[in-house]
């Protein structure tokens, strides 16, 4: 495999006076699929906003192709390839399905935006009957599809995904990785928060766990799904 | 008793338009950053002085034609007062933005009164006046009376609706205006898809600002007259038609405006013309106890 895409360099983050993230070291590299997976409250979905300086890291370093982007505003962030489909969605309520895909194609401008929003009409069928529909008045699995379709809309390198499964029927899960699969064999490169350790580690080339703030283990995703630790913390023992 | 309740309904509706305008800012930038700008009826009242500037230095270099002196005025008053909105956000509320909700408010107060004393110094405390520039007005019978539209009502008119519709359309259908309404609906998301929040802050100021050239421009033609003290009683005119129609909504501001215009002149031309004021006043204050989100707002949501 090639040099990081991402790489994080012993990152310290605070809220207030609570540290949210110890230490975390970890990289991704271009191409791959990786998972973070651990329990409700573990600073999961802090890494992949603090990726994005909000909040900032009190110590340590991001680096982004080998550039630092630690102290970097997030629309800088955004504007050199890196999308967020964040927790709880933030689709934009008022706004149709449609508006919200264009709202992705700030960082590359909209020259490509027809072809591309046709591309992610393919990739979810559901949001084309749902274009001109407003977002707060979607369910929940759809407001997911939209979340993830706004982020691909700028054509990022890395996509980062905050527990896409959440809150969602079995169903319409095992829809949403199937398209998660579909993406990663064409070459993007995820990173993927999870509480649904089964979907995520079936799903990705590597893994890291964490608890309390700190990387507790890494391996390929065989390797955890097999690792008795994890089976029982996180797979519920079956 | 027909003719002059027609008279009052045209007259309602050209100062309502105008109240539209101003609201515009009141009600774009607090749904924006959730704040009060206090300062917006002063950034009207020197957009009244920068009229008048404008109109005196375009007689001064021979230009007569109405369009032209129009045209003028307008390019002129919008542009510096937008520089002024600007500005005013720049030095007085940014570096506020992180604190506590109250310092903004308290700024703005601060930069209200700066701007009153500074045109009072440097334009003086008298009234000061413009001629008057489109003569003649258009008389219709009705029954037993008649309604004068003069023809520097029906120019005011028009020029509001055209702006508010030109608003409408920014806000709608272009990518200025869907980053607006993204910056106002979730700013942090909108950072992260690459939108400069700070900038748009500022576009909102200054989409509000030229909204208050335009209406200062309107009302001078109208009136004639104003001092450094005009934008008092109507900025908070206009902030009250902006939570009668919900705080935070467009078409909400245009519509406030509009129903505080009429109702204000139809209780002056019918009831009693000194106490119009408390009559809005009082207006204000039933919408706060009995529809605080206002006509269009929606009821507020704790955001998590």
């Amino acid at each position: 495999m090639s040099a990081p895409i991402l790489e994080l360099k012993e990152l310290d983050v605070f809220y207030g006076p609570i540290q949210a993230l110890k230490k975390v070291s970890m990289h991704i590299n271009e191409g791959e699929t990786v998972s973070l997976i651990g329990a409700n409250g573990a600073g999961k979905s802090t890494l992949l906003m603090s990726i994005f300086g909000q909040p900032r890291a009190a110590s340590g370093q991001i680096l982004y192709r080998g550039t630092d982007i630690t102290r970097k505003s997030p629309h800088f962030i955004a504007s050199n390839g890196i999308a967020q489909s964040p927790e709880g969605r933030r689709v934009f309520p008022d706004m149709t399905v449609e508006e919200n895909l264009m709202m992705g194609t700030i960082p590359i401008g909209d020259k490509h935006a027809s072809e591309d929003m046709q591309r992610m009409y393919e990739l979810f069928p559901r949001l084309k009957e749902r274009r001109s529909q407003r977002a707060m008045t979607m369910s929940g699995g759809e407001q997911q599809m939209l979340a993830i379709a706004r982020a691909l809309m700028s054509r990022p390198k890395l996509l980062l995904l905050d527990e896409p499964s959440l809150g969602l029927a079995p169903i319409v899960v095992k829809q949403i990785f199937a398209t998660l699969r579909e993406l990663a064999q064409s070459g993007m490169t995820i990173f993927l928060v999870e509480q649904n350790a089964n979907h995520a580690l079936k799903l990705s080339d590597r893994a890291y766990v964490m608890v309390n703030g700190e990387i507790r283990m890494t391996g390929t995703g065989q390797e955890l799904l097999v690792n008795e630790d994890v089976r029982n913390a996180y797979l519920g023992g079956h | 008793m027909d003719g002059i309740f027609l008279q009052q309904l045209v007259n309602g509706l050209t100062l309502g338009s105008v109240y539209g305008l101003i609201a515009i800012g009141y009600t774009m930038v607090y749904g924006i950053i959730g704040m009060i700008n206090f300062a917006h009826g002063e950034v009207y009242m020197i957009s009244a002085y920068l009229a008048a500037i404008s109109l005196a230095l375009l007689a001064y270099f021979g230009v007569e034609s109405f369009p032209l002196l129009m045209l003028g005025t307008l390019l002129f008053t919008v542009v510096v007062t937008g520089v002024y909105g600007f500005t005013i956000e720049r030095i007085a509320y940014k570096p506020l933005r992180n604190s506590t909700r109250l310092a903004p408010l308290i700024s703005a107060i601060g930069i209200s009164l700066i701007l009153q004393n500074y045109a009072q110094i440097s334009q003086g405390a008298r009234q000061q006046g413009v001629p008057t520039l489109l003569e003649g007005a258009l008389r219709v019978e009705v029954g037993s009376g008649f309604v004068q539209l003069t023809y520097t009502k029906i120019f005011i008119l028009i020029a509001a609706f055209a702006g508010m519709a030109l608003l409408t359309y920014v806000i709608k259908y272009t990518k200025l205006g869907r980053m607006c309404r993204a910056t106002q609906q979730d700013r942090k998301m909108a950072s992260i898809l690459g939108i400069n929040t700070d900038r748009v802050i500022s576009y909102v100021f200054v989409i509000g600002a030229v909204m208050a050239a335009l209406a200062g421009v309107l009302i001078t033609m109208n009136y004639g007259t104003f001092d450094f003290y005009a934008g008092f009683i109507i900025g908070i005119k206009a902030f009250t038609a902006a939570v009668l129609g919900g705080i935070g909504s467009l078409p909400g501001a245009m519509l406030g405006g509009i129903i505080l215009g009429i109702s204000e002149s139809l209780f002056a031309g019918l009831i009693n013309s000194d106490y119009k004021d408390v009559f809005s006043f009082s207006l204000l204050v039933l919408i706060l106890i009995f529809r605080p989100q206002g006509l269009l707002g929606r009821p507020l949501v704790a955001k998590v």
